[in-house]
């Protein structure tokens, strides 16, 4: 892809480097100090430090190889549908030779739909939802991520969605996708994303009585203090960290 | 409900109610009434039948099953949320203990996905992709070899787990030469491999394939054409192309079916696309249709594995970059443990630079660009995928894995519903779910 | 348990005891609690180059009601506890439990909300077996040195005195972090 325009969300050169990112991207959190010492008693020097946390913005035309053609088909069907394309694909990243449709969740049944069933799509295969919970993106802490996978094309996508921690709900795509049915299971018994319209919404991993979803950011790990001769060594969440 | 309490009768161990009137007489009643067969089993999550903490649930009429569900989450281990809370490095440690049978291919996934983000799929070098293809075909054999084992041994068929527990053993030897370990090798990591190939590993493997080739053709002379085999599993877990896709099985199971989709030839990764394989297929979307699956792609790892011994070149097995990379090449010290000794010369006697930066890098480890990444890899069991989503720290902060088992389990009910409650078991058996992989 | 836990003590007894340990050592029926990777090394272990046959176990029974030996092979969830617990109670006494793997052991490198913190929080347990996963030939070692304690395990009146003994023992112990001197 280096024959391209230059693309600032595809250069993976130097410039990159967290820190060197500059202002570009999307401000997730605001990262400060080091070690994770919040009572002033740092002396590392790193107390200070103020580092914003960016993830990959939206991307500008062209996005280069086949992700034009299939962003132009995707944009196309959905107006023949009658849906604006920008009402229903909030922003599109391409990075790191990955692209990503962020899709607004209202519109997330039919955006599926059309890449699965229009022929120059033809993403097929669903493989299933991921969830990551970014607690301080405020209004869309909640993120579901689908990648389909096209076997005609041989092609890779994927689709964000979010939801704000207040409104926690995500049509489901169990309808379009069958294959969705556990994965969503899964992601509402961990991350408590409600999907709408899912047959059966229940825990799946966890035992049905259990008490909140466990791989939130603010559910804690969970671990024990784990006595030695001598010695307690507190649980990795209770541990300094460098990040 | 006005029929008077059973009234009670004394016997030597205390008084005996026989419980009478109420809703108990209509029950009974119409139970006596029905003349169907109707009873709910469960399977599980304790049985040897069943691969590993599977739940199954059945409702049977006679000898047919009616509906069928299964009950996960029995070996549900939070590896996901544990991996949040350790270095990008120390993940390989973790995600080696998914699927427990295909450790090198949860390695492989995250290692692949975490190079994405760095923005170092490139730099890899040769020999530790060959070594990473070399170490993920010898998995493959072992994996498939456990269900043939297991799917014989619950058929009934003591003698095909003995054969392939005996194969499999010959492949952990190598591992254990190779890597240390038998199980959970944490060998492979984000930038190429924790250590070269120790001396003789490619003479080992050389003879091992020698061996196995004579080895594989028993289990055709003893399994393949066996007819109590064929009439235990022919026709029986069938789905079709279209059940495959809704469902989102993949691996043998879609093979079976008649779609020759491998990732290795559609998405290649590690170089696949220089080796010469072929994907076996099958059109009869049954369980005998992925035991053939299976054998073929025995046949056809082999073959691979010979290619990487020819491959293999000397070189260094991981990234240059020695902000990633670990300094050391490990060694085993006098005491058994440790570093190479003339590293440790050098660090504590010669660099107090480079002493600080090993302690950094193994301590603190390297940070990861903030950004998303998904890593696909052809397990045994199908389409292994690593979702690695970093915030610019030294840990990751947040990796979803989406197991093949996992996904094809789902695929259980649809292959069970309507057949006999023997044939579900080589239902589950063909779809070949590993509890570590489908819990996490 | 039987007649033989209503023996007077004394010399009798200790003869007794000897027989029906030694009958009791050679003939223990496993139960099958394969959860994770170590159940893969138990099957291995069950199979032809460590071959279990050897010690007259290589019958894993399906049903606990038919087995006295419980190898809990792997991690024990939140969600599988309950269930441990039912399948430990369904079987006859007497009863003993390995636990094979440090995450059986202690939860191992698992310490989070899901994984049982060591599966003794559940049933009691004769043998620790630490390993990540154990090799067969550690497995057989655990086995080995519970055939020792089965041997030498006491019945009736002396078994009390041997449990009450140990209870005043444990009750006496220090607890780790106090512990002085070096790792061993």
């Amino acid at each position: 892809m280096s024959d391209e325009t230059p693309n600032p969300d595809k250069d993976l050169s130097a410039q990159n480097l967290p820190g060197q990112r500059g202002d570009h991207g999307e401000e997730v959190r605001v990262q400060r100090g080091m070690f994770g010492a919040q009572s002033g008693g740092d002396t590392s020097g790193y107390g200070g430090l103020v580092r914003s946390i960016r993830l990959p913005g939206p991307a500008t035309r062209p996005y280069g190889g086949w992700f034009d053609e299939v962003a132009d088909e995707l944009e196309g069907a959905l107006e023949e549908q009658g849906l604006l394309p920008s009402s229903a694909i909030e922003k599109t990243v391409v990075d790191r030779g990955e692209l990503t449709f962020h899709v607004e969740r209202e519109h997330l049944v039919r955006t599926a739909r059309t890449l699965r069933d229009d022929p120059a799509l033809r993403f097929e295969l669903c493989t299933g939802v991921s969830g990551v919970h970014y607690p301080h993106d405020k209004g869309r802490e909640l993120h579901a991520v689908y990648h389909l996978r096209s076997l005609t094309h041989g092609r890779t996508i994927r689709l964000e969605v979010s939801a704000p921690d207040t409104d926690p709900r995500i049509p489901s795509l169990v309808a379009v996708y069958p294959t969705n049915d556990w994965h969503e299971r899964e992601t509402y018994d961990f991350f408590g994303i409600v999907f709408d319209g899912h047959p059966a919404l229940t825990r799946i991993m966890m035992p049905d009585d259990w008490q909140g979803h466990p791989q939130r950011k603010d559910y804690p790990l969970g671990g024990i203090a784990v006595e030695y001769k001598g010695a307690q060594i507190p649980a990795p969440d209770q541990r300094r960290s460098y990040s | 409900m006005t029929t008077p309490h059973a009234s009670p009768r004394e016997t030597t161990e205390g008084a005996v109610y026989t419980v009478t009137g109420g809703d108990w007489d209509e029950v009974v009643r119409s139970a006596a009434k029905a003349d169907d067969e109707r009873i709910v089993v469960n399977m599980g999550p304790q049985h040897p039948s069943t691969h590993g903490v599977l739940r199954l649930i059945l409702e049977i009429d006679g000898e047919t099953v009616t509906e069928a569900r299964c009950g996960i989450g029995y070996l549900h281990t939070g590896i996901e949320k544990n991996l949040e809370y350790r270095t990008w490095t120390q993940g390989t440690t973790f995600v080696t203990r998914m699927d427990y049978l295909t450790s090198f291919y949860n390695e492989t996934a995250y290692c692949l996905g975490v190079e994405k983000l760095l923005g170092i799929t490139d730099q890899i070098p040769d020999r530790a992709s060959v070594i990473r293809v070399l170490l993920m075909e010898l998995n493959r054999l072992s994996s498939h070899l456990v269900c043939i084992a297991t799917g014989g041994m619950e058929l009934g068929a003591t003698t095909i787990m003995i054969y392939g527990f005996r194969d499999r053993e010959m492949i952990l030897d190598l591992y254990e030469l190779i890597t240390g370990l038998r199980m959970n090798h944490a060998y492979i990591r984000p930038g190429g491999l924790a250590q070269d190939l120790p001396p003789g590993a490619v003479d080992a493997v050389r003879e091992f394939v020698k061996t196995m080739k004579k080895n594989l053709p028993e289990y055709d002379k003893l399994a393949t054409g066996n007819p109590i085999f064929k009439a235990r599993m022919q026709d029986v877990g069938y789905l079709d192309l279209t059940g495959c896709m809704a469902l989102g099985a993949t691996g043998p199971i879609l093979r079976s079916a008649g779609l020759p989709h491998d990732l290795r030839k559609t998405d290649p990764y590690c170089g696949y696309e220089e080796y010469d394989f072929e994907v076996p297929t099958a059109d009869t979307c049954d369980s005998y249709g992925r035991f053939l699956i299976r054998l073929e792609e025995m046949r056809q790892s082999l073959r691979i594995v010979e290619q990487c011994l020819d491959r293999l070149e000397p070189g260094a097995v991981m990234v240059a970059d020695k902000k990633i990379a670990w300094p050391a090449q490990l060694a085993l010290g006098t005491d058994g443990l440790g570093n190479s000794l003339d590293h440790i010369k050098k660090i504590m006697g010669t660099s107090m630079e480079a002493l600080i930066h090993h302690f950094k890098l193994v301590t603190e480890g390297f940070r990861v660009p903030p950004g998303q990444a998904y890593a696909a890899v052809e397990s045994p069991k199908g389409e292994l995928g690593a979702h690695v989503v970093s915030d610019g720290g030294t840990r990751p902060y947040r990796v979803h894995f989406r197991d093949p088992s996992f996904t094809n389990l789902q695929a259980m009910a649809a292959m069970c519903e309507g057949g006999q409650v023997a044939d579900v078991i080589v239902a589950v058996a063909s779809i070949d779910p590993v509890m570590g992989g489908v819990d996490r | 348990m039987g007649l033989e836990e209503k023996l007077p003590s004394g010399f009798l007894l200790t003869t007794v005891e000897q027989a029906a340990g030694w009958v009791r050592k050679a003939s223990v029926f496993p139960a099958t609690f394969g959860l994770a990777c170590c159940a893969i090394e138990m099957m291995t272990t069950g199979a032809g180059r460590y071959d279990l046959a050897r010690f007259g176990m290589e019958v894993f029974r399906g049903s606990p009601r038919q087995a006295d030996l419980m190898i809990v092979a792997g991690r024990v969830s939140q969600k599988m506890a309950p269930v441990l617990r039912q399948v430990y109670d369904q079987m006859p006494n007497p009863k003993w439990v390995i636990s094979m793997g440090v995450c059986a052991s202690s939860g191992g490198m698992f310490n989070n909300y899901a994984i049982v913190q060591g599966v003794d929080h559940i049933v009691p347990v004769d043998i620790y077996l630490p390993g990540c996963p154990p090799r067969p030939e550690m497995l057989i070692d655990a086995i080995l040195k519970l055939h020792q304690k089965i041997q030498t395990s006491k019945l009736g009146v002396n078994a009390e005195e041997a449990a009450r003994e140990a209870e005043e023992a444990a009750l006496k112990a220090l607890p780790t972090i106090e512990l002085k001197g070096l790792l061993r």
